[in-house]
């Protein structure tokens, strides 16, 4: 009895009441009609596109910067990136790779300037970085129009320049790691290997990074910034490599999205992405500065099996439509909880 | 001066916090006109006392005081500072307690404000009163007056010299009526000597005019120059209650400081040193509240050196300077290498280890596990306790060796832990203390600070501590610079103890020096006024 109460509290009210509500979401599909492994497959689909942006929040978590509201800029970085390599005609694997390092160096430049801004605002970084996020993604909009991309599929047809507003990787690297080593069940169901090795990867390798000495220097930055200056770490450098990690992560997090999802979407399309990986990251059970990998795990899982069963289920239940309703509650809630509970963190 | 019957009378004073004496039986009086001198060391009770006499919500939230406070032949109970104002008590802040955006004026009549009812009164009352400037003008030009000195009331007092602000503070308390009793705590700590002058002149003059005066300094020629009656307070008692007559400096300090022989713990042995670990050449460091002006001075190789001081006075400054924590400039030189300022990470390189004063701020990782908080420093420093992965491609944590080596500490000084995994948050005081010293430890440094190292714990960890820092000089050699306000510890540890006043240091002695010598060290006089 004692066990089940100490896991309960370590575990949190919230993520046991949505892991419940997520069983019974189960239970319920086969009743109205929903079938049980198409939507394991959705849930499992949707966690691997999304898992990498939720780990994109780690770095700057454990820094102390707080939960990474702009987001948006790694995703700015990853679009550039995906349409770079659309541009350069890069297909298949080399394409999805060819995104990625195209990325690279923009995500380096967006977090290094990035870094520079919330240094100067220590205490405050989320709101600050809420509003980079949104005046960086309507920057962006202007760019998107006037930069010289040519890719008859990526540019608007009747103008021949600007590019359009959804871009299909059809043809390019669509499903390209979806599709790797993939597992095919039946009819519906499709185990996504190569997606969730992939993601594996990343998150592996942010656990091998949080044990390094300079990982260990980062969360001691987020636990204790003075504690960390005194041991002598240089707190703003920390902060930075965290920024410029979680930028690049993003950027990371959207190519694999888009190759999932099949479309680049620009323009003010990122503004969305921001807040569900804020969301997820917290109804894991991470707080402000403390975040870990099984965090990221369970609260994409919840998160984004929330948002995968509930418009199936509930809208057949009442024949009508309340998923989106029902994910902004969600995760806009998740995200208040999770910011009144910064009362808690001991100085 | 003292006739007739005491306007103030505080018999048998006694509190406690939580089981903690800080006062114990103190009895005096005041009469009207008289200037008393309220002298003692940080933590003798001087502050409590004030907050007793004030009605200060602090106490009653406490437990309520012992004893009685008698003002004007009748007993007095008051449940909130604004009881004593209407009693006719008013107090002069250390920190000032102005509007920086209000002119003197204003501050001066602040909440007493002369004024007439308008209309608007019938519906939302008195807050819609129009306020008669010339009116607040003339009452706050009386009460300049009355102190005889200058001030413009139109200033903004956010632009005043400190000076002025004090004084307008003053004129606050005398612009109301029924005052009679001024208390003014630490009133000369941040004037200049010649504003602190003006102040005195006005004092007396206000005592002339019948006002009792409370005054409580640790400059003690100040005391002198103005007190009628010297009331000395060590250890929550009053242990001397005299007229300021044929009163040395001297006599006020080993009050102030004495304890009863006996007490004292054991004393250097005398030991000779003679090679030169430390030296400090005019560092001045920019801590806020402690801020070191000038300082030099030398730590030989092996010794215990301790820095002494009443708070406030800069002696916090030097090792966080030294250790890079603040802005410092000067030059410190170790071993015959010079120390660069403003670079924790250098600092530590060099062999300097630092237990702050700043437990739970800077000393520890309260949300990580002790194993976390005794390596953590060694590893970034001298990348110990990380192991090869992949033929040394990148390193990883060893755990297992941070385990160990928290093991080894946790038995070596004793630390009452549940385990090494422990959260350091959930350790007493005594025992967080322990893991600061540790983590100071397990960089092997070649001289280590301690700042307060006894602040806040019991007085058993007070004595492991105090042990286990004695342990390590004495076998390990480490050279330790010692910082602390309790001079009876520095006493009973230290080779060589400086007393650091108004950013300087104001004289070294041996801990065998007669105690009057370290109270006027701490009371600003100069070493050749002691001389003298």
């Amino acid at each position: 009895m004692r066990n089940l109460k100490t896991f309960i509290e370590d575990f949190g009210w919230p993520r046991i009441i949505i892991f419940l509500f997520l069983i019974l979401l189960f239970i319920m599909a086969p009743f109205v009609r929903v079938r049980l492994d198409a939507s394991i497959s959705d849930v499992l689909n949707r966690f691997g596109q999304n898992a990498i942006m939720v780990l994109a929040m780690v770095p700057m978590i454990q820094s102390g910067c707080g939960l990474n509201f702009g987001l948006a800029l790694g995703i700015v970085a990853g679009l550039l990136g995906a349409t770079l390599s659309l541009q350069l005609q890069l297909h298949g694997i080399l394409g999805f790779l060819g995104a990625i390092a195209l990325a690279s160096p923009f995500s380096l430049v967006f977090g290094w300037f990035y870094a520079k801004l919330l240094n100067k605002v220590k205490g405050e970084e989320m709101t600050i970085a809420m509003y980079v996020g949104f005046s960086f993604i309507m920057f962006m909009c202007i760019m998107w129009l006037i930069l010289p991309y040519n890719n008859p599929t990526m540019v608007w047809g009747y103008a021949g320049k600007g590019l359009r507003t959804t871009i299909t990787v059809e043809g390019y690297w669509l499903k390209i790691l979806n599709n790797f080593l993939a597992i095919k069940i039946g009819q519906f169901f499709v185990f996504p290997t190569g997606l969730l090795l992939f993601v594996g990867l990343f998150a592996f390798l942010m656990w091998l990074f949080l044990r390094s000495k300079t990982g260990t220097a980062m969360t001691a930055v987020g636990s204790n910034p003075d504690f960390a200056r005194a041991s002598g770490v240089n707190v703003d450098k920390m902060r930075t490599i965290s920024i410029i990690m979680s930028t690049f992560l993003g950027a990371v997090g959207i190519i694999v999205y888009e190759q999932s999802f099949g479309f680049i979407q620009l323009y003010t399309a990122p503004s969305p992405m921001v807040f569900p990986a804020v969301a997820a990251i917290l109804i894991g059970g991470a707080s402000i500065n403390k975040a870990s990998m099984v965090n990221v795990l369970v609260g994409t899982i919840l998160f984004q099996g929330l948002l995968t069963m509930t418009p199936s289920v509930i809208n057949s239940l009442l024949q009508t439509d309340m998923s989106e309703v029902i994910r902004i509650i969600v995760s806009n809630g998740m995200i208040l909880y999770a910011l009144t509970r910064k009362i808690k963190v001991s100085k | 001066m003292a006739n007739g019957s005491p306007l103030l009378s505080i018999q048998h004073v006694s509190k406690d916090f939580y089981g903690n004496v800080v006062l114990h039986d103190v009895s005096f009086d005041l009469h009207e006109g008289e200037i008393l001198g309220l002298v003692g060391e940080n933590g003798a009770g001087k502050t409590t006392l004030m907050r007793i006499l004030f009605g200060m919500p602090v106490i009653a939230e406490t437990g309520g005081f012992q004893g009685s406070v008698i003002i004007g032949g009748s007993e007095v109970h008051f449940s909130s500072p604004f009881d004593a104002l209407d009693a006719g008590l008013g107090m002069v802040h250390q920190e000032f307690s102005l509007i920086p955006g209000f002119t003197t004026t204003e501050n001066i009549v602040l909440n007493r404000e002369s004024m007439r009812p308008s209309i608007l009164n019938d519906v939302f009352g008195d807050r819609m009163s129009i306020l008669l400037r010339d009116k607040m003008r003339e009452r706050a030009e009386k009460a300049i007056s009355k102190l005889g000195v200058e001030l413009d009331p139109d200033m903004l007092v956010s632009e005043m010299p400190v000076g002025h602000k004090q004084f307008t503070e003053i004129a606050r308390e005398i612009d109301r009526e029924q005052t009679r009793i001024l208390i003014l705590d630490e009133p000369t700590a941040v004037l200049t000597e010649s504003e602190a002058e003006v102040l005195l002149q006005t004092l007396k003059r206000l005592a002339s005019e019948g006002i009792a005066i409370i005054f409580i300094s640790h400059r003690l020629q100040e005391v002198l120059a103005i007190a009628n009656r010297i009331v000395v307070l060590r250890d929550g008692q009053v242990v001397k209650d005299t007229p300021n007559e044929n009163v040395s400096m001297r006599d006020i300090a080993s009050w102030m400081v004495g304890r009863s022989l006996g007490e004292t713990g054991a004393r250097s042995e005398g030991r000779k040193f003679t090679d030169i670990a430390l030296k400090v050449q005019h560092l001045w460091v920019d801590m806020p509240g402690e801020t070191v002006r000038d300082v030099s001075f030398d730590v030989h190789k092996g010794e215990i050196f301790g820095i002494g001081g009443l708070a406030g006075q800069g002696k916090l400054g030097i090792p966080n300077g030294i250790m890079g924590l603040f802005p410092a400039g000067g030059e410190v030189i170790l071993e015959g290498n010079t120390v660069p300022l403003n670079s924790p990470a250098k600092a530590l390189a060099m062999g300097m280890g630092f237990v702050s004063e700043d437990r739970r701020g800077v000393g520890l990782l309260l949300d990580e596990s002790l194993e976390w908080n005794i390596a953590f420093t060694a590893m970034q420093i001298h990348r110990q306790y990380l192991k090869k992965v992949l033929g040394g491609l990148f390193s990883q944590r060893d755990e297992r060796a941070m385990e160990e080596l928290s093991k080894e500490y946790v038995s070596l000084l004793d630390i009452k832990c549940t385990s090494t995994k422990q959260k350091a948050k959930e350790l007493s005081g005594g025992n967080q203390q322990k893991i600061c010293l540790a983590k100071a430890f397990a960089i092997k440094p070649s001289i280590l600070f301690v700042s307060e190292p006894t602040r806040g714990i019991d007085v058993g960890a007070k004595k492991l501590v105090l042990d286990t820092l004695h342990h390590y000089n004495r076998d390990f050699g480490t050279t330790i610079v010692m910082v602390s306000s309790e001079l009876e510890e520095l006493r009973s540890i230290c080779d060589r103890i400086a007393i650091v006043d108004e950013g300087r240091i104001a004289g070294i002695l041996p801990p065998t020096a007669d105690i009057s010598e370290f109270g006027l060290l701490m009371s600003g006089a100069a070493m050749e006024a002691v001389n003298a």
